[in-house]
């Protein structure tokens, strides 16, 4: 009897590790697949891209050509752009966008959460910010440019008001949507109104703030670049409005390849981050990754 | 069976009387939970409250919590009238309430925390409460990493480290398997024989109620429940959850408590289906 136990649960158990390998090989296959699909598909836009230009000047000055990008961005590391280093101008987009980022979110923060707690002022303020909202924010670029000259205050000032409004949006409605025992629970453990804030508030929110931040980051970015491209002397935004005025596809190109590469390190940053702040929650359930 | 003996208000823990509370509605339509609710605890005392669903029995704990004011009538605890948090009470949600972003250490350590405690005070605190209710080991865990008696364990230790002199439980084992809860119940009544504080335990399991308490209230079907009976239980103390309901003298109470309770599930229930049936023509 238990001999012939103990032989169906070894076998079980061989039978399990085989089937274990044959899952992770499997696995190993699939994302070995993906990733050589994922350069074939580069392969060929940039390729056909490449092919249909060729040497052809008059489609180069129309849509550029990856090789000519390529030289362009290494004729800016080697020896610099019309308009100053590389590294600077980068610096220059990156200042503006970062301290524009940082203000915009902590006013989103702190006055989504205000509005979120007091019935009052959400009362108050709430037909001004639907009209705030309702505007397309990017127009102001100009008004800050005229009022505030082509330095760096009008651009951050651009970035301040396209970051604000989502992040305030995300943490008002994070605050309504935090669990109401939560709150009771923590308030019968002694908690005061600042103290619950802080700690069963904020922390609830953060889930729908830190989703905010992604997409803010992004109109951080476009933010520096647009309040450049209205006026400025410095900048990505800027290399973008000269290489369109002598008909330089390339260096717009280029520019833009730049600039997608800082979004995707402030994107793995904020994703960091989000690791980092949500350690508590339970794993997620599993969906395709973007 | 007794009324409240209103006589000896001086000594009551928890003291409700004429109590009405009315909701409105997000219909706008005004909703009588509690009507004329009279209800005496005394210090040290177990309460069990038993009643058909949406009879008033959590909306009972929010008055004396100090989470709901009553419409009308008084809400006294230890003699004064509750303006506000209650001092002194600890409440247990039906539902999980234990922060999720918060380890089970810090969880615990919340309520002393919130007082002024200083922070390694306030661990070992809870240290010694995660102790006491078996937890030694989890304090890193997060509670999403901890099975549902566990948490319920840490909820319990969270309430019990302010050493509350009235605590007030609102069907909180009502989410665990039969054997979970009949050890919880176990040994939430050895936990309460360490600091005694007067307990209201809301319950819809007449069972839990018998084993568990002094007294068993019973509540009227809504809207506006009211006390319908209240039964002493002179079972020894200590006693042993899972076993009592064998005992002669366990089963007698059952079914003179059942008589009352019966009729008013009946109610309840007759109400709700007639609610199905005039919706679904
Ligand atoms: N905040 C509220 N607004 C409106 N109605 C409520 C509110 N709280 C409770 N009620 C109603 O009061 C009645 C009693 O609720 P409750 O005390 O939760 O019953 P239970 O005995 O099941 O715990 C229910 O019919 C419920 O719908
Ligand atoms: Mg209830």
């Amino acid at each position: 009897m238990t001999v012939t136990a103990n032989l169906t649960t070894a076998g079980e158990k061989h039978e399990v590790s085989v089937n274990e390998r044959v899952y992770r090989s499997k696995v190993r296959r699939r994302k070995l697949i993906v990733h050589l699909t994922q350069l074939a598909f580069l392969v060929v836009v940039i390729g056909g891209w490449e092919l249909y230009v060729g040497s052809d000047s008059r489609k180069i000055i129309l849509y550029g050509v990856p090789s000519g990008i390529v030289s362009r961005l290494h004729t800016w590391v080697a020896d610099g752009t019309a308009i100053g280093s590389l590294g600077d101008q980068i610096k220059t987009t990156l200042e503006e966008a970062l301290i524009g980022f940082a203000i915009g979110t902590a006013l989103g923060i702190v006055a989504g959460i205000a509005l979120g707690r007091i019935r009052f002022l959400a009362d108050v303020f709430s037909p001004y910010i639907k009209v705030l909202n309702s505007i397309p924010r990017i127009v102001l670029g100009s008004v800050f440019v005229l009022a505030f000259g082509l330095g760096i205050e009008s651009k951050v000032l651009l970035v301040i008001v396209l970051v604000f409004f989502g992040v305030f949006f995300n943490a008002f409605q994070g605050v309504r949507e935090v669990d109401r025992n939560l709150i009771a629970n923590a308030t019968i453990l002694g908690g005061s109104p600042w103290q619950v804030t802080r700690q069963v508030i904020l922390p609830s929110a953060f889930t729908w703030i830190i989703a905010s931040l992604h997409v803010s980051f992004g109109f951080a970015l476009i933010g520096a670049i647009v309040g450049e491209f209205l006026g400025g002397s410095h900048g990505l935004g800027v290399l973008i409005k000269n290489a369109q005025g002598t008909f330089d596809a390339n260096g717009v190109w280029a520019a833009m390849v730049i600039m997608g590469m800082v979004a995707l390190l402030a994107e793995w940053f904020i994703t960091k981050l989000e690791n980092r702040l949500l350690r508590w929650r339970p794993p997620q359930l599993a969906g395709p990754d973007l | 069976m007794r009324l409240p003996q209103h006589s000896d208000s001086g000594t009551l823990a928890i003291d409700l009387r004429a109590v009405t509370k009315r909701f409105t509605t997000p219909s706008g339509a005004t909703y009588t939970a509690l009507k004329d609710l009279n209800l005496g605890v005394v210090a040290g005392e177990f309460c069990a409250i038993v009643g058909p669903t949406g009879c008033g029995k959590s909306t009972t704990l929010t008055l004396v919590s100090g989470l709901e004011r009553p419409s009308l009538g008084t809400v006294k605890v230890h003699g004064a009238d509750v303006s506000g948090i209650t001092p002194g009470v600890a409440f247990m949600f039906q539902t999980d309430a234990v922060l999720p972003w918060k380890t089970v250490l810090d969880n615990v350590a919340l309520g002393p925390r919130f007082r002024g405690t200083s922070k390694s005070a306030a661990n070992t605190k809870a240290r010694d409460w995660l102790r006491r209710v078996g937890l030694a080991g989890f304090e890193d865990r997060f509670p999403h990493q901890l099975s549902g008696g566990m948490r319920k364990r840490v909820a319990l230790a969270q309430s019990l480290i302010n050493e509350p002199r009235i605590l007030l439980m609102d069907e909180p084992f009502s989410a665990l398997d039969v054997q979970t809860r009949s050890i919880m119940s176990n040994e939430l009544l050895q936990l309460w024989d360490l600091t005694r504080p007067a307990v209201v335990f809301v319950t819809h399991d007449l069972e839990e109620a018998i084993a568990l308490a002094d007294k068993v209230v019973v509540l009227t079907a809504g809207p506006g429940g009211t006390v319908k009976a209240s039964f002493e239980i002179d079972l020894p103390r200590p006693r042993v959850v899972q076993e009592i309901r064998f005992e002669q003298h366990f089963v007698d109470l059952y079914h003179q408590i059942w008589e009352a309770l019966r009729s008013e599930v009946d109610i309840a229930y007759a109400q709700t289906t007639a609610a199905t049936t005039k919706r679904a023509p």
